[in-house]
Order: C-alpha cells, then structure tokens, then sequence
C-alpha cells in the first residue's frame, strides 16, 4: 500500500527554543538503557535538559523574569 | 412557564443539578422563571446590573446550563426558549461590554501570548500561595471553586470545532481528543478531577458547587461558555483555550506540588501531574497548529485571539485576588463553606 499512513515518515518538529514536537506514540531509551512509554497523540521531548518531568517537556525552557 | 416544542410532550428533567439560591433580582428571576413561577426580569434589570457582580454572573450562568446539563425540575427545552436566550443576550452584552473596556489592547497575538511564556522568578499568585504555604482547607476551596468548570472539563471548547476547519481543526479536535482522555473513560480530565476532589474529601456531583462558588469563578466559566457558544466570537475561544494551555503546565506543578505537600493523596496530586505534560505538549499545539491555522485562513481575527488571551488574563487575575485576599484575611472564599464528610482531625496520610 503505496499510500498508506504507516509509510509516511514519523513527522518531528524542531524550533530553536523549545521542545522537540514528536508524532506519538513513542518510547524513549534513557541513557540507562531504561524507557518510558507515552501514547499520546504528540509528545514534546524536553531539549534544554531543565526539565523535572524528563525526557519530557514540562515548560522548564521558559525565560524567567 | 418557558414553552415546550409543539407537538412534542412537555418533557422534565428529574435527575440533574439543582438550581442554586438567587443572588439578586435577575437571577432570582431567572431562577424563577425556569421553575415556571414567575417572568423573566426585565432587559433594564440586566443594563443596570454590575457586570462583574454575583447576580449578573450567576443569572448567566444558568442561562447556559441548560446547553450543558440542565437544571433538575426544567424542561431541557428551555435551552432554546426565545426569552431565555433575550435575556441571556442582554447578560452577554453588558458582561461583554465591560471585558472590552477592561482587556488592555496589544498590537498583535505574539505580543499577548509573549508575556504569558515568561516564567516570573518571584510568582505571587494563587498557585504560588498555595504550594508555599497553602493549607488543606485551602486546597480544597481552590477545588470547589474550580470543579465548576474542571467538571466539565473541555466542554466549552468543543464547541468551536465546527467553527474551525483544516489545520485548525484537526489540531483543536486532537487536543480536545486528549482532554477527554484519548477514548477511555478512566483518563477522561474530568473524570480525573473528580477522583481529586474524593481525594479532598469533597463531593464529585456535577452543580454541587455551584452556590458555593464566589462570582469570580462564575465569571471565569460564563468566559468560555460566552466564547464558545458563538461562532463570532470563535478567535476569542481560540485565544482563551491558548492562554489556559500555556499558563498551566507551571501552574499545574506548582499545584502538584502543594497537594503533595498537604498531604491530599495520589489522585490529587496526579490530576496536575497530568496537566503539567499535557499542557506542555497542548501549548505547543495550539500556539502553532491552532491558532497559526486560523490565522493563516482567518488573518482577520487576530485582534479577536488577543482579545481573548487578555480577557481571560483579567478574570483569573480577578479570581487570584479574591481567592487571596480571602485567604490572607483567614476568611472563606465560598459562599457557603463545604462540610467535610469525615471530621477535620483525621489527617489523611497517603503514602504514594
């Protein structure tokens, strides 16, 4: 099936400040080989490693004033 | 007495909320006028009325019940009964009117949704209070008032989706999708609301709140119901869904954090938990995909999205300061306090 949905390519969105935008479901492999699992329909990966809730986003990258 | 369809039997509702207690000579009219006791108040009433005050806000706020749950003991017809919805147009106008006056103007939407991206180091306001040294009392007041609209959780914004259409709407609907828990009902953010509030030892009944809730809140709810039950006003809704979306992931951790603190239990604490990752990723999706969409289609509506951002910036700000100044002066911020199901000594302890 030429067109079917699982053929497109797993979308990722970047931005310069923010989180990665990910296409879910996913499983994140940790850097203790250990993974979390999240099914919701998009998940936002935490890039600024500020993030309590990590692998994921919790709004931690946000300028503080 | 509101007329029925015709042709169709007059049909009641048994079950369902009760109607609250009036606040004055609108609601009190409105209140009556549902039960079949008496007319509807006059529009001046409604002209003269504090826009903001207790009567003006709950009349609203039955006037859009009926779109929702309806009221025990009237007919779900009156949802679209012409002299309901007159009356509740002219409530509409006056609070509209004054959110106008009152929102302060910015040039474009990235400049509203600007200020609400930055974290204050020293925050002031209910979350803040309420993890550094709220109380358990406390924490369950913030939970009455709010189960007005936690309870119906997503509701008011399902509305806009036939409003919305291609990027929009797909991102608006997979949004709302996950508010109403990805299709089980367990995970339903209304349903986990619930188990917080039996986590507090309060009472998950839908409208069971409602007398007791401060006309602050009512003002908080009747925003969204106003915005989402006109088409008009579909840029205001979207700005409104944005800025509950962006100000809750830190909100929500604050607030974990105080009911970890208090020692509500695992439910409590897990309903913010969820929000905090949710409403990370929603934020993301409605700055981008919803609000990017119908401004890419509806360029137009922009000062309508920042008017909606402003708006409800104003009412919560409005909510903090009454829940605050309550609190800080030790009074209640309910009307009528709840009474607990089990007596106040017994401290829960959850081991989570």
């Amino acid at each position: 099936m030429p067109n079917s949905p699982a053929e497109r390519p797993r979308r990722i969105s970047v931005q310069r400040k923010g989180p990665l935008l990910v296409e879910g479901p996913v499983e994140v492999e940790l850097e203790d080989g250990s993974t979390v699992v999240s099914d919701r329909f998009r998940v936002a990966l935490c890039t600024c490693r500020r993030s309590r809730r990590y692998p994921w986003c919790d709004t931690s990258h946000r300028d503080r004033a | 007495m509101p007329p029925g369809l015709k042709g169709y039997p007059a049909r009641m509702a048994y079950e369902g909320p009760r109607l609250p207690a009036a606040r004055g000579p609108l609601s009190a009219g409105v209140r009556e006028y549902l039960l079949g006791t008496g007319p509807l108040p006059p529009a001046p009433t409604a002209e003269r009325a504090a826009p903001y005050g207790d009567d003006l806000q709950l009349a609203l706020y039955v006037c859009y019940e009926p779109h929702y749950r309806g009221f025990a003991g009237v007919s779900p017809d009156v949802e679209w009964d012409p002299g309901l919805l007159r009356l509740r147009a002219a409530l509409e106008q006056r609070f509209l009117t004054a959110l106008r006056a009152d929102t302060p103007v910015r040039d474009s939407v990235e400049d509203a949704l600007a200020e609400l991206l930055v974290e204050p180091v020293e925050g002031t306001g209910v979350s803040h209070f309420l993890r550094d040294e709220g109380e358990l009392w406390q924490l369950r007041e913030y939970a009455a008032q709010r189960s007005l609209y936690h309870l119906k959780e997503a509701d008011p914004h399902a509305w806009v989706l036939p409003r919305l259409w291609g990027r929009a709407k797909a991102a608006m609907a997979a949004v709302e999708f996950d508010e109403y828990g990805g299709g089980r009902a367990d995970r339903v953010h209304a349903r986990l609301f619930a188990d917080l509030m039996t986590d507090l030892d309060l009472d998950t009944t839908y409208g069971r709140y409602l007398d007791a809730a401060c006309a602050e809140t009512l003002a908080t709810v009747n925003l969204m119901s106003l915005f989402g039950l006109h088409r008009g006003l579909r840029g205001a809704l979207v700005g409104h869904f944005a800025t509950v979306e962006i100000t809750s992931s830190p909100g929500s951790r604050r607030l974990a954090e105080a009911m970890r603190r208090a020692g509500a239990g695992p439910a409590a604490a897990y309903f913010y938990d969820e929000h905090v990752e949710a409403d990370a990723v929603h934020e993301q999706v409605v700055r981008h995909e919803v609000i990017g969409g119908l401004l890419e289609q509806e360029p137009w509506l922009a000062p309508d999205v920042a008017f909606g951002v402003g708006a409800t910036v104003l009412l919560e700000d409005r909510l903090g300061e009454r829940l605050l100044g309550d609190w800080r002066a030790g009074r209640s911020s309910l009307r009528t306090p709840p009474t607990l199901h089990t007596p106040p000594t017994s401290e829960k302890t959850h081991i989570s």
